[in-house]
């Protein structure tokens, strides 16, 4: 019962709200209330089921959802969960961080003419999200997978009187077609393979074959080779990897929120979720992994470099989140997925905090976006600057943060294996890998120093504050003395929005401490369906799972272990990046106007996201309006004239006759004797006469 | 062709009924003044009852005689309920012309 309540609290909740919007509006504040407690409520469901799971895994059922046919050919697919210490982990974050960014977002959005729409779209998030990880079958995972995406577009399109914010949903959603196109076709592929969509059947079959080919009797067929890599596009669609990665940062036009919750913590984890779930399946196909973490590790560093120059402050992160995804794919690719998962954790944390931070700003500064427009802020928002600073410290990686352990665990597994396999592919996906790091270290300060260093200045966006705004929450901070002209200075938000953050905050310092000396993800990853498949007898370096380097085997690399070796480095480049970012953009900043100034054409290209759009648009967008215009000339030229044709042939023939009926009767009694007179005729003829 | 005119022979009979037939056909169908229509379909039956009569003596059978005595009661009939909605037509617009009754038209 526990496991069912979990999904449908939040479903709920969103039918509460939207029953109270209809017949009892005056009720309608209580909806950030509704939603934030039923995700709490949620919350404590999961803690108490994971004490319930955990090493093992629970089964339950909720309903039969569709079932037919008997025997050999019966298809079941139930509204029944499976819940694995993976499944616990990510509920952990949907609930706990989705519990939290309702709360803040419960102060960020009042006053917003559509705050209860907002709270039931979340909600109804979150129940598609749970039941997305929870989900015993793939079907009912592709429910909840296009429940998210149904959200998402939802939300992204929250404000919809902006034409951008509707175009940027819209493409969201088409863009997130191709990629379910592809999952749809995949979990077609696993039908009709393994006759069933029941996960763990399915993945026991996969095991069975990557035993039986361990042990050299048994092939793997061409389906098996096929099924990873359609599912692979379904994760990248929803996962914003190249080559589907271009609606995430238009998705940005929705509130800063939903950023956070959807676009940054939970929803794109989706497909990373997907392939650790599936990791058998994947594992069966000698191509699919490497293809993973190839393309992890591309998009990893060609987002990196567009958040590099991007001037818009939530466009800097929602590059930064397509960039760390690339990582978190590049961990599964290289069979970290303790890694990966672990990076999810710690992303959540701080990058819903970094989202968060970045929409007090932009809450603050009536919506602005530009950065070059912002400075030294950290007087007027003392608060938001160092909670922000807490999450940039965690984003770039600095020794003993969050994003320290879990990117150097990604990083650090990806040369153990590319040490123990002599991988060329996997050293240079490394490489790749630590050109990020540095990268994201410094584009993650140079955001911060640009905004909250340096000479005061900053401009107010267009965005007019609603009228219960925080004016009488200014005494929480030292500057609400001179700030008189509540609507034209940026001011520190209130605690009960700064409050979450604080947890965040917490989060993205210390979970990677925690989580790293207690070893809780690699038990929960080691004890679920992610788990890398082991075999005694196949595996030259016996007792060594490839993922697994906590135990017993290390890979060396240049005489040093490949993790101390990675932790090195990458703690060098994350505080080079750091304090380059702090040279350039804060002490000096002339060099950096020179330098972009001196780069000016490549910062351009660069920030137009290397015209991907453009390319996109010439490839597929305009062929296909192409086709589309042609569809439409075949239609109105020839369905169209041939059902006119149709239509219009008895009115012709009717204004033919219709004079003959003109009321007059004595033109009825003429035609009738004219009539009569050629039937004579006609019978005369015809008899001879 | 003498004898054809001192003695009347079945086809006098039938031209006479074919004259007043089709005198009442034209006159039906030119005329728009509704009772002179009226009178001209009369006219028309007139022509058929003379044509039956005709047949009926030079057949010797007395069945196209009968006929024609229900023809004309029937016709009595009609033309009092004929004559009556003429009299109405008339009030409702007050003109005898047919023309002003062509709603009906396509």
């Amino acid at each position: 019962m526990t496991p069912t309540l979990i999904p449908w609290i939040p479903a709920l909740a969103a039918a509460t709200i939207g029953l109270i919007s209809l017949f009892r509006s005056e009720w309608n504040r209580f909806a950030g209330a509704l939603c934030a407690g039923a995700i709490g409520l949620s919350f404590v469901l999961t803690l108490w089921l994971s004490s319930s799971v955990g090493s093992g895994v629970v089964e339950s059922g909720f309903y039969d959802w569709i079932s037919f046919g008997s025997g050999d050919n019966a298809f079941h697919a139930g509204f029944s969960w499976f819940i694995d210490p993976l499944t616990v982990v990510m509920l952990l974050v949907i609930t706990g961080i989705g519990g939290l960014i309702a709360v803040y977002a419960h102060g960020y959005m009042k006053g917003d003419p559509g705050y209860w729409r907002f709270f039931a779209y979340v909600a109804l998030f979150i129940f598609a999200m749970t039941t997305l990880v929870m989900a015993d079958n793939l079907l009912l995972l592709f429910l909840g997978w296009e429940g998210v995406g149904l959200c998402s577009y939802l939300l992204i399109g929250y404000y919809y009187e902006k034409p951008k914010a509707v175009a940027a949903a819209k493409k969201a959603f088409i863009v997130n077609r191709v990629g379910d196109f592809g999952f749809l076709l995949g979990i077609f592929l696993c039908y009709q393979h393994y006759g069933t969509l029941q996960i763990s059947t399915m993945l026991e079959g996969a095991r069975e074959t990557l035993a039986a080919v361990a042990h050299g009797h048994g092939a793997v067929t061409a389906t098996d080779v096929w099924i990873p890599f359609l599912l692979m596009v379904g994760a990248f669609g929803k996962s914003a990897q190249l080559p589907l990665y271009m609606w995430l940062p238009d998705a940005m036009a929705g509130p800063t929120p939903v950023s956070a919750l959807v676009h940054a913590a939970t929803m794109v984890t989706a497909g990373v979720y997907l392939i650790a779930r599936c990791l058998p399946l994947f594992e069966l196909s000698p191509y699919a992994l490497p293809t993973v973490a190839t393309v992890g590790a591309v998009t990893a560093l060609f987002a990196a470099t567009i958040a590099l120059v991007s001037n818009d402050l939530k466009g800097v992160f929602a590059y930064s989140t397509v960039s760390q995804l690339g990582y978190m794919f590049l961990g599964v690719g290289c069979l970290s997925t303790d890694g990966a998962v672990f990076h999810l954790v710690t992303h959540a944390f701080f990058k819903a905090l970094l989202f968060l931070t970045a929409g007090s700003v932009m809450h603050a500064l009536a919506g602005q976006l530009n950065i070059q427009t912002m400075g030294g802020l950290r007087h007027k928002m003392p608060v938001t600057c160092w909670l922000m600073f807490a999450g940039c410290l965690a984003l770039a990686g600095v020794p003993l943060t969050a994003g320290f352990f879990s990117k150097d665990l990604i990083l650090g597994d990806a040369l153990a294996y590319a040490v123990d396999h002599g991988s060329v592919l996997f050293f240079a996906l490394t490489f790749l890998g630590v050109v990020t790091a540095f990268l994201t270290a410094f584009y993650t300060f140079r955001l911060w120093f640009t905004v909250f260093m340096g000479e005061e200045k900053f401009e107010m966006g267009d965005e007019h504050h609603a009228a219960d705004d925080h004016a009488g929450d200014h005494a929480d901070e030292a500057d609400a003395a001179h700030d008189d002209h509540a609507h034209d200075a940026p001011h520190e938000m209130p605690w009960s929005m700064n409050g979450p953050l604080v947890v965040l905050a917490a989060g993205a310092l210390l979970a990677g401490l925690v989580l790293h000396f207690t070893g809780g993800i690699e038990h929960a990853v080691q004890h679920s369906t992610a788990a890398v498949f082991v075999d005694a007898a196949h595996s030259q370096h016996a007792g060594d799972p490839a993922g697994d380097h906590g135990g017993e085997h290390h890979a060396y690399f240049l005489g040093v272990d490949a993790h101390v070796f990675m932790q090195v480095l990458s703690s060098i480049l994350a505080v080079a990046g750091v304090v380059l970012a702090a040279f350039v953009f804060w002490m000096k900043r002339e060099i950096a106007d020179k330098a972009a100034a001196r780069f000016d054409k490549l910062i351009r290209f660069a920030r137009h996201e290397y015209c991907i759009n453009e390319i996109c648009d010439a490839a597929v967008v305009l062929p296909l309006r192409r086709l589309g215009a042609l569809f439409y000339a075949v239609d109105r030229l020839i369905i169209n004239s041939v059902m006119d044709l149709m239509g219009g042939l008895p009115r012709w023939l009717g204004m033919g006759v219709r004079p003959a009926q003109n009321g007059r009767i004595q033109s009825y009694g003429l035609t009738m004797v004219l009539g009569v007179a050629l039937l004579a005729v006609l019978v005369l003829v015809a008899t001879g006469g | 062709m003498l004898l054809a005119l001192s003695s009347p022979m079945l086809s006098h009979y039938l031209l006479t009924g074919a004259v007043l037939f089709v005198l009442g056909l034209v006159g039906f169908i030119s005329r728009r003044n509704m009772i002179q229509m009226f009178l001209c379909t009369e006219m028309m039956f007139q022509g058929v009852v003379v044509t039956l009569v005709a047949f009926s003596a030079f057949h010797g059978n007395v069945t196209g005689q009968t006929f024609v005595i229900f023809v004309l009661t029937i016709a009595a009939a009609e033309a009092a309920l004929a004559l009556g909605l003429v009299v109405l037509l008339f009030r409702h617009r007050r003109t005898l012309d047919a023309s002003a009754w062509s709603a009906l038209n396509g």
